[in-house]
C-alpha cells in the first residue's frame, strides 16, 4: 500500500547557511496519527512547510500518496490540509468568507452544506458572518483548522495545534484529531510534549536539532520513556538503606537526606504506596516528597548520547 | 481524486476574494475618483481651459480624459495588485496560497485579474463623470477597450511585481509615487507634447507614458502626437516585460519561498 506520506533524504540549509533539516528520512502509514515530537527549533515546522511545499528542500524528495510533491504538486497538494503553527488570519474577512476561499482555492466545488458541517463540528457556526479580527485566539486557532478541513485533505498536518489553547479546546480538539483519524484521514501533529504525544499519537517520531532521532510506536516507546523517579526527603538522615526496604532498589541521595525510587509509570503497580507503608513500619519519616519525570530535554539527550556512538 | 488540469476555482477563490476587498471598500473607491475627477476638471479644465480652447482641434477639457483615465488606471492598477499580494504577506497567510495547488499562472491570474478588474471600472467611473462636464467622443472603441484592457493588465502584472518584491507598506507607495505620477504629468497626460520647446518635446519621447496615453487619446478623437503603431508596441512591449519578471519571480520562488 502507498504511505500516506515518505520522505527520503530531505535536507534543508536556510540561506542563512543554518542547516535545519539533517537526511530525514520518514514514512506514515495511512489512517494514523503521527507526533513529531521535537524542542524549539529542532525543526518540525520547517519538515512541515517542505511537505506542504512553503519551503524548498535543498535535496531529497517527498511524496504524497505517491505524488510527488514537485513533479505532481496539483495532486500531492490536493491531498493536504495545513494548520500552520503561526496563527495567520485574514483578519478583515468573515469566517465564512474565508473557509468558502479555501475549499475554492484548493479546487473543491463549493459546497455549502460541507463547510457547515466542519463549522458546526468546530462549534464556529455561530460566529460564520463575523470578522475573524473578533474573535478569540482559540478560536482563530479553529479557525485557521476549520479552513484546512475545508477541502477534504486526505493528509492533515497540525503544526502545535494546542500552542495557546485551554484545556477543555484541547481536549476537543484531541476528540477531532480522533474523529478525523477514525473517518480515515492522516494526522501529522507536532508538539513540545510527551504528554499530548503520548495521548494522541499512534506512532511518534522524535527530532532533534535537525535529525529524526527516533520513529516509534506510541506504546513501545513510552515503555521506554516512562520511568519516573520518586524522592523522599527523610526526616533523619540516613547512612545505608533499612534491609526491609531492599525490594525496591532505592538509592541514597543528598549525603543521606533523600532516598530515591525509580518507576515505570506504565506498570501494573508503581510499588509507591507499598513502599511508603514499609517506610512506616520501619518508623523511617519523610518531610516531603516528589516525583519527578525526565523531560524531553533529558531524553533527547540520553538519545543522543546512546546512538552518538553508532553514527558517523 | 481528478487530476486537476487548471484550477479555474482556485482562480476564481482569488478573483472573488480580491473583489470582495473591493466591495467592502466600495463607497471610498468610487467616491474617489469621481471627486479627483471633478476636481481636474474644476481647476485644470476651468482654469486653464479658458486660456487653451483647443488641442489639436480637441477642446481642453475633452482633450485631457483619456489622461485622467490613464493616471487613474496607472495608479489604481499598481496599488491594487500590489496591495492584493502584499497583504497576505505581510499578515502571513500567503502560507495558504504557497500550499494550494495552484501554478503561478493562476496565482498572478486571480489577483492581477481581479485589480485590472477594478482598476477598469474605476476608469470607466471617471469617463462617465467626465462626460458630465465635457463631450466626449470616441472614434475608435475596440482600441479604446483594447488599450483600456492591455495597460490595466500590464500596470497590475506591474504592481503584483511590486507587492511581491516590497518589504513594507511605505515601499508599495515607493514606486507610484516616486515613478509612475511624475512620468504620466510629464508625460503629456494633460497637454499635448507638440506645444513644448523642442528640447524638452525630444526628452519626453524617452518616457514610455507619453505613447500610452497617446494611444488612448487617439482612439477618442483619432489625434495622436506619436504614431499609434508605437504606442500598441510599447503597450504590448509592457505586457511582456511584465510577464517575464512575474515568471521569473515564481521560477526561482523571488521573496515568497525560502
Ligand atoms: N526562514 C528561516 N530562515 C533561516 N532560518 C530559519 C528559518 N526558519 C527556521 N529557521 C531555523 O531553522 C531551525 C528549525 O526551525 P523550525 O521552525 O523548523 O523549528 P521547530 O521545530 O518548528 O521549532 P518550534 O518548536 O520552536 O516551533 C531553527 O534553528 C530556526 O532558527
Ligand atoms: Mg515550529
Amino acid at each position: 500500500m502507498t504511505p500516506a506520506l515518505s520522505i527520503s533524504h530531505v535536507t534543508k540549509t536556510y540561506p542563512s547557511g543554518l542547516q535545519a533539516l539533517k537526511d530525514i528520512n520518514l514514512e506514515i502509514r495511512n489512517s494514523e496519527i503521527f507526533a513529531l515530537l521535537g524542542p524549539n527549533g529542532a525543526g518540525k515546522t520547517t519538515l512541515i512547510s517542505i511537505v506542504c511545499g512553503i519551503v524548498t528542500a535543498s535535496a531529497g524528495a517527498v511524496a504524497v500518496d505517491g505524488f510527488d510533491i514537485v513533479r505532481d504538486y496539483r495532486a500531492a497538494r490536493t491531498r493536504i490540509g495545513l494548520v500552520p503553527q503561526e496563527l495567520n488570519t485574514d483578519t478583515f474577512e468573515t469566517l465564512w468568507a474565508t473557509v468558502r476561499f479555501s475549499r475554492g482555492l484548493f479546487g473543491r466545488e463549493p459546497d455549502a452544506a460541507f463547510l457547515e458541517k466542519v463549522l458546526r463540528d468546530l462549534s464556529l457556526w455561530d460566529k460564520r458572518n463575523d470578522r475573524i479580527m473578533t474573535l478569540s485566539g482559540g478560536m482563530k486557532r479553529r479557525v485557521m483548522i476549520a479552513k484546512a478541513l475545508s477541502h477534504q485533505p486526505a493528509i492533515l498536518f497540525l503544526d502545535e495545534p494546542t500552542a495557546g489553547v485551554d484545556v477543555e479546546l484541547r481536549r476537543d480538539m484531541w476528540a477531532l484529531v480522533r474523529g478525523l483519524r477514525d473517518s480515515g484521514v492522516t494526522v501529522v501533529l507536532t508538539t513540545h510534549y510527551i504528554e499530548e504525544a503520548e495521548e494522541m499519537a499512534d506512532r511518534i517520531g522524535v527530532i532533534s536539532k535537525g535529525e529524526l532521532i527516533l520513529v516509534e510506536d506510541k506504546v513501545t516507546l513510552m515503555k521506554k520513556l516512562g520511568k519516573k523517579q520518586l524522592t523522599l526527603q527523610l526526616q533523619e538522615r540516613m547512612t545505608e538503606i533499612p534491609a526491609g526496604l531492599g525490594d525496591w532498589h532505592l538509592q541514597l541521595a543528598a549525603d543521606g537526606n533523600e532516598l530515591e525510587y525509580s518507576f515505570d509509570i506504565n506498570a501494573e503497580r508503581t510499588g509507591i504506596s507499598a513502599l511508603l507503608r514499609r517506610m512506616g513500619d520501619l518508623g523511617v519519616g519523610y518531610k516531603d516528597l516528589n516525583t519527578h519525570q525526565s523531560s524531553l530535554e533529558d531524553i533527547f539527550v540520553s538519545l543522543v548520547s546512546d546512538r552518538g556512538g553508532s553514527r558517523p | 481524486m481528478t487530476r486537476l488540469a487548471f484550477n479555474r476555482r482556485g482562480v476564481g477563490a482569488i478573483y472573488r476574494f480580491e473583489m470582495g476587498r473591493f466591495r467592502r471598500t466600495l463607497l471610498q473607491s468610487v467616491v474617489t475618483p469621481v471627486i479627483t475627477t471633478s476636481l481636474y476638471f474644476v481647476v485644470f479644465g476651468s482654469a486653464i481651459g479658458s486660456r487653451i480652447s483647443q488641442v489639436n482641434g480637441v477642446s481642453y477639457g475633452a482633450f485631457i480624459v483619456p489622461g485622467l483615465i490613464m493616471l487613474s488606471l496607472f495608479t489604481e492598477s499598481i496599488s491594487n495588485a500590489s496591495f492584493g499580494i502584499y497583504f497576505p504577506k505581510f499578515t502571513g497567510t500567503i502560507y495558504e496560497l504557497l500550499s494550494a495547488p495552484v501554478s503561478a499562472l493562476e496565482i498572478v491570474l486571480g489577483y492581477v485579474g481581479a485589480a485590472a478588474t477594478k482598476s477598469i471600472i474605476l476608469g470607466l467611473i471617471i469617463l462617465a463623470t467626465a462626460s458630465i462636464f465635457v463631450p466626449i467622443r470616441i472614434v475608435h472603441p475596440a482600441w479604446m477597450i483594447s488599450f483600456l484592457l492591455l495597460t490595466a493588465a500590464s500596470f497590475s502584472l506591474f504592481g503584483f511585481i511590486i507587492g511581491v518584491w516590497a518589504n513594507g507598506f511605505e515601499q508599495l507607495q515607493f514606486i507610484p509615487m516616486l515613478v509612475i505620477t511624475p512620468l504620466t504629468f510629464l508625460g503629456g497626460a494633460f497637454y499635448s507634447i507638440s506645444m513644448l520647446p523642442a528640447t524638452w518635446r525630444a526628452i519626453t519621447l524617452f518616457n514610455p507614458v507619453v505613447y500610452l496615453i497617446n494611444g488612448f487619446r487617439w482612439s477618442f478623437y483619432g489625434v495622436s502626437d506619436v504614431s499609434v503603431a508605437i504606442s500598441l508596441g510599447m503597450t504590448l512591449g509592457l505586457l511582456g516585460l511584465c510577464l517575464v519578471l512575474v515568471t521569473w519571480i515564481f521560477k526561482t520562488g523571488y521573496r515568497l519561498k525560502n
